[in-house]
């Protein structure tokens, strides 16, 4: 802060000092304030019911928003809502909203949408602030500079009642991606090669930041698809500090600050960068010249590998613990060691999640599947992440595109990332997902699921075998 | 949060160990929406059967649970610790608890006090005596009471202290209300807004 001068600091130290209310003494937590609280139907109901019991108020109405997602169809949305359960959860949400006075959009609303769709296309979330949302992939509001944490329901309710949390400091772990991506290679496949480095729990207990060359090329929409996967790293959460890009995307949007609001805003900004001589508890380095399209294999998301490997064999593996988690990763995903994973048939595909569903997604999805049909016998479903999105879409002609290619194409939501609501996977079914988890039965009892790229998505939509656009021939 | 000093009423001899969460509350009464209203869903497999112990008409409105070791192990749901505390439980005794459930009990107004192996096994032995005998917990001189017998159990400062004042984890932060305003005073004009403020 002005007039402080402070030893070289990272991003996430600085956003976390400008955030302190009270500094924790002999190892208690530091007391942090929120910017910014967004909130859902399924981890809110309790947080609300403790208000209420205690006779609390929401303290910042004007900090907090919520959204309904995970629960809501993707057809029929002006349907009852057949699911009892779902139901009673977005009915529970409307008559909190209703009754503690808080902005909800609701289905049906232009604005409703993956709670982590909403926040950023709002101009919501911004560099150096602090969010949070009862929800673990909260992480990708990160990609702006914030500090965005995912947090369970009693601290929902503590920030809603004093618009702070108690947390103890977190470590801090450079994550240096030099280089420039090939054509066909992502930020999907960039996060899921870290997480594959360094494994679903490498990044626990850490605040990861994505730095380099590769990083600074990447869009927004790139960088909230790796801030948002940082928590399958097991990370708290994921930063990447903002620049130029940031700001373009940020500019115009409906709270983007404006006038001489902006300039105090950018000026600010551009002070959030990790200090030269700073130091990072951990750091990883990875070669973005090398990467490929990246596909997972397993049931969790660091069991991944490049697309042109093969099915890896449980005796690839000296740490016993290890071999038996992908034995038992490989007899759910029916997989036989040795199998050249382009081989591998689908009989879904899923392009959605608050990992892929912004409108740059859906463009890079339709740029494959223009003018093409898809598989036969392959369920292909498209979900955009927000209403808006979907509007969006529209005005650019892409419904046309997925519907003459055979695809789905559907209302805001959550969707077939986790099937809360109707979208799920029958019993054994495999499916390409564009979205962050592939743990057993997360897309539908018994379902199968591998995570990849739009790009490949798109690829593996259209041949049936997982793929990527340059194993498409002319013919495809 | 009430403040906890004495509690006195019914103690329940719970001859059982390593109770799991899924135990004290099966999954699924984890779709509800509220955050009481858990009474019926407390042990709920077990309450199936006549012979349970909480379904005898002495234990019906019981205050403490004496339970074997390794109680509240499992998945982390605070659900565990709403269940008991809507049954009507505010202590329960133990050899051993399971940390994550400890530190949701602490936070909740349910006393998790540490006892011996020993004085578990006397205090079921002196409650199979005379079922539905109340006892009374002071957690001031963190004893327990029943008739002639008083046992010592242990719970670490920092709960006791919260007990004792009453302070849920939102009570605590509000004692530095008075810092949360001041900070907000100094919060920068730019920063972004989901409604006009109410009290602009
Ligand atoms: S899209 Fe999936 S990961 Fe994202 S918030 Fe919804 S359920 Fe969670």
């Amino acid at each position: 802060m002005a007039g402080t001068t402070h030893a070289p600091r990272t991003l996430a130290q600085k956003v976390w000092d400008d955030h302190l209310v009270v500094r924790g003494e002999d190892g208690n937590p530091d007391l942090i304030y929120i910017d910014l609280h967004l909130v859902h139907e399924v981890t809110s109901p309790q947080a609300f019911d403790g208000l209420r019991q205690a006779g609390r108020p929401v303290r910042r109405l004007d900090l907090t928003i919520a959204t309904e997602d995970h629960n809501t169809p993707t057809l029929n949305i002006d349907k009852r809502i057949a699911d009892e359960t779902s139901r009673i959860q977005i009915e529970t949400l409307r008559a909190n909203a209703e009754e503690f006075g808080l902005r909800l959009h609701s289905l049906g609303d232009i604005e409703q949408g993956i709670v982590h769709v909403v926040g950023p296309q709002l101009g919501l979330t911004m560099p150096g602030i602090t969010v949070v949302c009862g929800d673990s992939h909260t992480s990708t509001h990160g990609a702006f500079g914030a500090m965005a944490m995912g947090i369970g329901t009693s601290e929902v309710e503590h920030v809603l009642a004093t618009q702070t949390l108690s947390l103890k400091p977190f470590k801090t772990m450079a994550i240096n991606v030099e280089g420039t991506l090939r054509p066909g290679v992502t930020a999907k496949d960039i996060i899921l090669a870290v997480i594959a480095k360094i494994g679903a729990n490498g990044g626990q207990g850490y605040v990861l930041e994505y730095r380099g060359s590769a990083i600074r090329a990447l869009s927004m929409e790139g960088r909230m698809t790796i801030c948002n996967m940082s928590i399958e790293a097991g990370a708290r959460a994921g930063m990447v500090a903002p620049d130029e890009t940031t700001f373009a995307y940020l500019k115009g949007r409906p709270h983007a600050p404006e006038g001489a609001n902006w300039d105090a805003a950018v000026e600010y900004w551009r002070t959030l960068v990790t200090d030269d001589g700073a130091t990072f508890d951990a750091e990883v380095f990875l070669d973005a010249n090398e990467l490929e399209p990246f596909v997972t294999w397993g049931t969790n998301p660091g069991q991944g590998s490049s697309l042109s490997a093969v099915v890896p064999s449980p005796d690839d593996y000296s740490d016993p613990n290890e071999r038996v988690a992908v034995e038992r990763a490989l007899e759910y995903m029916d997989l036989v060691p040795g199998t050249r994973l382009k081989e591998v048939e689908v009989d879904a595909v899923f392009m959605g999640s608050c990992t892929n569903s912004r409108i740059e997604d859906l463009r890079q999805f339709a740029s494959i599947v223009r003018g093409k049909k898809k598989a036969d016998g392959v369920r292909v479903m498209v979900v955009p992440g927000s209403m808006r999105v979907r509007l969006e879409a529209e005005a650019e002609g892409l419904d046309k595109v997925f519907e003459e290619f055979g695809a789905e194409w559907r209302f805001a939501g959550c969707s077939m990332c986790l099937g809360m609501n109707p979208d799920q996977l029958a019993p054994g079914e495999r499916c390409a997902s564009t979205s962050n988890r592939n743990f057993e039965g997360r897309q539908g009892k018994g379902g199968r699921t591998h995570l990849v790229s739009p790009l490949v998505a798109a690829a593996t939509a259209i041949r049936g075998k997982l793929s990527s656009p340059s194993d498409l021939t002319v013919e495809d | 949060m009430q403040k906890f000093t004495t509690v006195t009423g019914v103690a329940v001899p719970f001859r059982r160990s390593s109770v799991d969460t899924d135990q004290i509350i099966p999954a699924v009464f984890l779709k509800r929406v509220t955050k009481t209203g858990y009474d019926d869903a407390l042990f709920a497999n077990w309450r199936t059967d006549p012979e349970f112990i909480l379904n005898q008409p002495i234990y019906s409105q019981p205050k403490i649970l004496i339970a074997g070791p390794n109680f509240g192990t499992g998945s982390s749901r605070e659900h565990a610790v709403w269940a008991l505390r809507d049954f009507g439980f505010d202590v329960v005794l133990s050899p051993k608890f399971a940390d994550i459930f400890r530190g949701n009990a602490g936070k909740q107004g349910l006393l998790t006090g540490l006892i011996s192996e020993a004085d578990c096994e006397k205090l079921w032995d002196a409650l199979d005596a005379q079922p539905g005998v109340e006892m009374t917990v002071d957690l001031v001189e963190k004893t327990a009471t029943l008739g002639e017998l008083t046992v010592s159990f242990d719970v670490d400062d920092y709960t006791r202290w919260r007990l004792l004042e009453g302070l849920d984890d939102i009570g605590l932060t509000l004692r530095d209300e008075a810092a949360i305003t001041e900070f907000e005073g100094r919060r920068p004009a730019w920063l972004p807004t989901t409604i006009p403020a109410r009290h602009a």
